[in-house]
């Protein structure tokens, strides 16, 4: 390893993961190594069950391993307490989700501010930062919208708003597309593409569709908990 | 400003829901509070009655009189500083709805023991001055519309006919507890017209009352009044007055201790309805919960929620149900009447009620909140699919 060598951003070394149940032992993840630079646009595929979910929460800081390390910016978020954790999700990673996830009680631009409740920031730079990210997702317009008032791709697009608001090292999405139909789902994909581009966003997605691998710049196969190709 | 805003939002969200629960609270503690002020108004009476009085009756019974001649012979005990006497009359006054007590009374001496009933001059020597005449309390007055003049016609169960008496004073209380609920006459006319009438001995009386000079005295004074008639044919039973009134209120201690147990019944019942609830409405946010989990937010924050909004919903509905107790007070005092005198919420029942309402919050919350903050995230998100 030459000294000047880029450091990975997501660096993951034999990482297994396995639940117990009674006397038997599910594997789902088994002696894993991958890295994620920053900048990268990476599509995570594979059979249904394979993993990739698993994958995901792990690296997103949301489960933990049953075996090996996870650095993501150099902190070993595997050995970090859940209240550490939590605090360090709320810093570094932005979730969107298949089915949105959204606060149903909240308005569009309540749910892009509600990870900046967590922040000491206050309410006018709340505001500014809010409307700024309402405006790059194109739901300006809808920001006193809730979610019920709003499409799947809109809502979606709040939740990659949502996401990108406390402008994290890395922003996870497990079948982002997964409830959209085909127009809705390229939107997304080239906003996401787009958050990559233009902001340089290090972007790990789920995906079961060939057409959404195919803007990411890296893939990877999962197959039965082993990296394939 | 954003976690009030979240919880009220939450609260209004199953706004169907969220009202029956209220209402369910409202009822529980309305009801609580006025079977409190029940129980409360039951105590009154004995509270407020002197200690600086004593009660003489039967050593067997209530029910024995007692001669008239002890009263001499109870004057003479030292400490005590006066003494009257008071017989039970059981009158109906129209129909047996309109209950209310009736002592035929030594006159002045009586009076004079009871400085509480407060009586103007010019109507205490009417009083006096009339054989026939009778003072009513002024709530008891109240209720039948009764004047001074007025004729009150009782007709008699124990000593049968009727009875008319004349109206010659209405007592006010010196305080709010004071009992004004009674209606006194002339133990005299009571006696002789029994005599004449029915042709009975007479000269008998259900209870002397005696005022002692110092409260402390009241335990030997009592002892000294009893063993002047020991071993008599009426041998006597001496206590001080509020002990006197707190064994009328023993008779009916079961009551009160169900009275008492229903009030915490109800509140226990509310609370595993609400429990139930909030059980319900936290599982279906599994979801939502374990996204905010996901966005940093901690356990206790998805806990707090849950602790707020229920105590919320809870007080909510603990304070329409203090509101609502002072009508429904109102109505049962109207109905019920002059039985029970000082039927007021307190201060303390209110108190009490609002200790009840988070209490239900608090209780109904704890579990779900438990158990919400308890979830793991990923089993949270997975709860969607
Ligand atoms: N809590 C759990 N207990 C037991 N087994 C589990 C648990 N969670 C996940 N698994 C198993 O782990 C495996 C991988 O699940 P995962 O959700 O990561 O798959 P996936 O690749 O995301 O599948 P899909 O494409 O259907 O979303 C599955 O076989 C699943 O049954
Ligand atoms: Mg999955």
């Amino acid at each position: 390893m030459r000294p000047n060598e880029r450091q990975p951003l997501v660096a993951i070394h034999g990482l297994s993961k396995y639940y117990v149940r009674g006397d038997q032992v599910i594997p789902v993840l088994l002696d894993l190594d991958l890295d994620v630079f920053e900048g990268e646009y990476v599509a995570l595929m594979g059979p249904s069950g394979s993993g990739k979910s698993t994958l995901l929460n792990l690296i997103a800081g949301i489960d933990k391993p049953s075996a090996g390390e996870i650095r993501v910016g150099g902190v070993d978020i595997a050995s970090l307490s859940d209240s550490d954790l939590a605090l360090w999700r709320s810093m570094h990673v932005g979730f969107i989700f298949q089915f949105y996830n959204l606060m149903p009680v909240l308005t569009a631009f309540g749910n892009v501010e509600l990870p900046l409740q967590l922040t000491g920031l206050s309410r006018a730079e709340r505001r500014e930062r809010v409307e700024t990210a309402l405006e790059l997702v194109g739901l300006t317009d809808r920001a006193t919208h809730l979610p019920n008032e709003l499409s799947g791709g809109q809502q979606q697009r709040v939740a990659i708003a949502r996401a990108l608001i406390t402008d994290p090292t890395l922003i996870v999405a497990d079948e982002p597309t997964g409830d959209l139909d085909r127009v809705t789902a390229q939107e997304i994909l080239g906003l996401l593409a787009r958050l990559n581009d233009e902001l340089g966003k290090t972007i790990i997605m789920v995906t079961h569709d060939p057409k959404a691998a195919e803007k990411a710049r890296r893939l990877i196969h999962l197959e039965k908990g082993v990296l394939v190709g | 400003m954003f976690i009030p805003l979240l919880v009220l939002r939450n609260a209004l969200r199953h706004k169907l829901r969220t009202a029956l629960t209220v209402l369910g609270i409202v009822v529980a503690i309305a009801a609580f509070g006025l079977l409190r002020t029940l129980v409360d108004a039951w105590y009154a009476g004995a509270n407020a009655s002197s200690s600086a009085r004593l009660v003489t009756r039967s050593a067997v019974s209530l029910v024995f009189p007692l001669p008239l001649s002890y009263a001499q012979k109870i004057r003479q005990v030292s400490g005590i500083t006066n003494v009257g006497w008071a017989n039970w009359f059981g009158g109906v006054y129209i129909n047996e709805r309109n209950f209310f007590p009736q002592f035929a009374i030594s006159g002045a001496s009586y009076l004079d023991l009871y400085p509480e009933f407060v009586l103007s001059d010019a109507e205490r020597k009417a009083f006096l001055a009339d054989r026939t005449g009778a003072i009513a309390g002024r709530k008891l007055a109240d209720k039948f519309g009764w004047k001074v003049g007025d004729q009150v016609p009782l007709r008699g169960t124990i000593y049968p006919g009727t009875w008319t008496f004349n109206l010659r004073g209405i007592y006010d209380g010196a305080e709010p507890a004071t009992d004004t609920s009674t209606f006194f006459f002339h133990y005299d006319y009571l006696n002789e017209t029994v005599k004449q009438r029915y042709g009975r001995p007479g000269d008998n009386t259900g209870v002397f009352v005696e005022s002692i000079a110092n409260p402390e005295d009241a335990a030997g004074i009592s002892q000294a009044i009893d063993a002047t008639f020991k071993n008599s044919l009426a041998e006597t039973l001496t206590e001080t007055e509020k002990a006197f009134q707190l064994g009328f209120v023993a008779m009916s201690e079961a009551i009160l201790g169900a009275i008492q147990a229903v009030s915490y019944v109800v509140i226990v019942i509310i609370m595993a309805v609400m429990a139930n609830t909030m059980a319900m409405t936290a599982r279906e946010r599994y979801t939502e919960y374990a996204t905010l989990k996901a966005l940093g937010f901690g356990n206790s924050f998805v806990a707090l929620l849950i602790f707020l909004e229920s105590v919320g919903i809870a007080i909510t509905g603990g304070l329409l149900g203090i509101a609502l107790t002072f009508p429904l007070a109102q109505v049962f005092v109207d109905t019920i009447g002059s039985l029970l005198s000082g039927f007021r919420v307190s201060q303390q029942t209110m108190a009490m009620q609002l200790a009840a309402a988070v209490v239900i919050g608090v209780a109904a919350a704890a579990v779900p909140a438990w158990r919400a903050a308890r979830v793991r995230i990923v089993d949270g998100l997975r709860a969607i699919g």
